[in-house]
């Protein structure tokens, strides 16, 4: 990534809009940090397996010897627990890694497909208008007036509890977002002439919605995108703090800190204190990311 | 006025009547009515016996009419857990939720208003800038890990404040309330103030917005020119304006607070309705989830109702819009 920042300095003789947008980003250092920061992040979680000291899904390599170990301290294997144990003996620099793993697996899964789900409805409430544009809008609606975590409750409610449901009701409850922001994007596109000439063409209407309305309509949903997966991160983390998500063999960040909920108390904070850093740096940096995407993409900021 | 009145009440009964029909098609359609309504423990004759009294053998729209009249009469069923009726649990449990909602919105509001004011009036002073990258934290911290943190720091090492639970309660129209007692008023501050970091980077936000945007207009340089004192200016011109977005945000925020209560209530064991959810969720015990969602879903609509009512009484536009349509 560092190698395509720098070679789209300005001194580059063509400038394209994907090196003009590399530039912009590049401004805002703080940005750009982030944006280290989370590629390190997605890395360590993709490669956690030839990373980690310690599987911490295979209870073969657990001992229940090694629980609660000071991080620092050396364990019965020979290698050293930097970030201490929980309970079970899992270390906790290994369990926090293969934990990024299913967070962002969750919150990247639950982020797309309520896009797909959101951005088709919203191209086709923007394009068809009428009584489907409202229908559409009142569902919108009626979802966003909704706090999440109570949608969440209600969808997990019915539908129980496990890491599918989980991701159900990440997409139920963020599509809705994604809706809005291309509804609202698409409504001023379609009245461009590009669209005009695409039906004069009379190319078959899902030609027209997807391949001239929704790439025009791609850097807010970028911006919704990236700010969604950080609220679906930290959603799911939310949930399986509560016991409602993952299952306790396979913990994510959320059920990590949960798992440290009552060692706190006898002043062993090791346990919830890391995962929490963990969660929050993600978020922190996608968010700051997002940010940036934002200022970069919003083309009313456009020197 | 009473025209919009009505209006915006029927409105109201008609979403209170979407969300019945949601909630009654995810327990009896999505899942499997029979084990969601009659105990787990229940034999073969128990079961038949209860699927005619509950009607279960009825078409749909009926068994929906059927609900709904029950609902009516404050039937939401009995919990399998308690053995008692699942409103009156919910009942039961409310005070204490209701107690840390409105503890976190007055948190949110005597933190976040001086500080946003502050900020809007000296933009660019660094101390500004640190409140905006604390709002921006507040934003992004999950509230669950921040009240671990919370207890920690404030009850593990410090020792300052209980850990859990609610306290000494004192007693007040017939319900306990933890604020009536010093001892519970010390348990209820750090969830109370877990539960207000969002509303405070909020209540931040908008204050500085704004501050920023009012301070710019005619009328307040005019009561600059005029010679008023500029406490005068700041505190009587400025923010009784700003105070209407802020009133209305917190306002409709109430109702996602009480639904984010689960998440600090679990934290805290706090015993209040969200605590109970949880509860009964991990035990599938329905008809008390079926109960929450009923009462929550009510109570929220209820708030966006007087928010709504509220504002057009504040901000004479509104009835003005809505006359005109």
């Amino acid at each position: 990534m560092s190698d395509a920042v720098i070679s789209a300095k300005p001194t580059d003789k063509v400038e394209t809009p994907f090196r003009r947008f590399v530039s912009e980003f590049a401004e805002n250092k703080v940005a750009l940090g982030a944006l280290v920061v989370f590629i390190i992040i997605a890395l360590l979680a993709i490669f956690a397996p030839w990373i980690t000291p310690q599987n911490p899904y295979d209870l073969a390599e657990l001992d229940i010897m090694d629980g609660r170990m000071e991080p620092g301290t050396v364990g019965g294997a020979g290698f050293t627990f930097l970030l201490g144990t929980d309970d079970q003996g899992r270390d906790m620099l290994s369990g926090i890694i293969y934990g990024l793993r299913i967070s962002l697996t969750v919150g990247a899964g639950s982020a797309l497909v309520a896009c797909l789900i959101g951005a088709s409805l919203g191209l086709l409430a923007a394009y068809a208008g009428g009584r489907t544009d409202s229908v559409i809008m009142r569902l919108v609606d009626l979802q966003l007036s909704f706090p999440t975590i109570l949608a969440a409750l209600m969808i997990l409610a019915f539908l129980g509890k496990g890491i599918m449901n989980v991701v159900i009701a990440l997409v139920l409850v963020e599509w809705a977002y994604y809706a809005r922001t291309v509804r609202g994007t698409a409504l001023v596109e379609r009245r461009r002439e590009y669209i005009e000439a695409a039906q004069c063409l009379a190319l078959p209407t899902h030609r027209v919605l997807f391949c001239h309305l929704l790439p025009n309509c791609l850097p807010p949903l970028i911006v919704v995108g990236t700010m969604q997966v950080a609220r679906a991160i930290a959603l799911e983390a939310t949930l399986s703090f509560l016991g409602l998500g993952v299952p306790i063999t396979e913990p994510s960040l959320g059920l990590l800190i949960a798992n440290g909920y009552e060692y706190m108390l006898s002043g062993k904070y090791w346990i919830s204190f890391y995962p929490g850093i963990a969660l929050l740096i993600t978020i922190v940096a996608i968010n700051l990311v997002g940010d940036q995407l934002r200022d970069v993409l919003n083309p009313r900021l456009k020197k | 006025m009473t025209v919009y009145l009505v209006r915006r009440v029927l409105q109201a009964l008609l979403v209170v009547l979407a969300m019945s029909l949601i909630v009654f098609i995810g327990v009896y359609a999505i899942g499997d009515p029979v084990e969601i309504l009659i105990s787990p423990d229940a034999d073969q004759i128990e079961r038949e016996r209860a699927v005619q009294a509950l009607g279960l053998d009825l078409p749909l729209w009926q068994q929906y009419a059927v609900f709904l009249t029950k609902a009516l009469q404050g039937d939401l069923g009995r919990s399998f857990v308690y053995n008692e009726p699942a409103l009156k649990l919910i009942l039961q449990r409310m005070p204490a939720t209701m107690e840390l909602a409105f503890g976190a919105t007055i948190f949110a509001l005597i933190i976040g208003l001086p500080l946003g004011l502050y900020a809007g009036l000296r933009p660019d002073s660094r101390f500004s800038r640190i409140i905006m990258a604390g709002s921006i934290l507040g934003f992004s911290l999950p509230t669950f890990w921040v009240g671990l943190m919370l207890i920690m720091v404030f009850a593990v090492y410090l020792g300052w404040l209980p850990s859990t639970g609610r306290g000494e309660t004192g007693t007040l129209l017939g319900l306990r309330w933890s604020f009536l007692t010093w001892d519970g008023l010390r348990h209820l501050a750090m969830p109370a103030l877990n539960l207000s970091l969002f509303k405070i980077s909020l209540v931040i936000r908008l204050t500085r917005a704004g501050v920023r945007e009012t301070m710019l207009m005619d009328y307040v340089k005019f009561a600059r020119a005029k010679g008023l004192s500029p406490a005068r200016v700041i505190f009587v011109h400025v923010f009784k304006n700003i105070l209407i977005p802020v009133v209305t945000v917190v306002g409709l925020e109430l109702g996602s607070t009480i639904a984010f209560s689960v998440v600090t209530e679990s934290v805290f064991a706090w015993p209040g309705m969200g605590k109970l959810i949880i509860d009964s969720i991990n035990v599938l015990d329905r008809p008390v989830i079926v109960a929450y969602l009923m009462m929550i879903v009510l109570i929220f609509i209820a708030i966006n109702l007087i928010v709504d009512l509220t504002y057009s009484l504040l901000d004479p536009r509104v009835r003005l819009e809505s006359k005109g349509t």
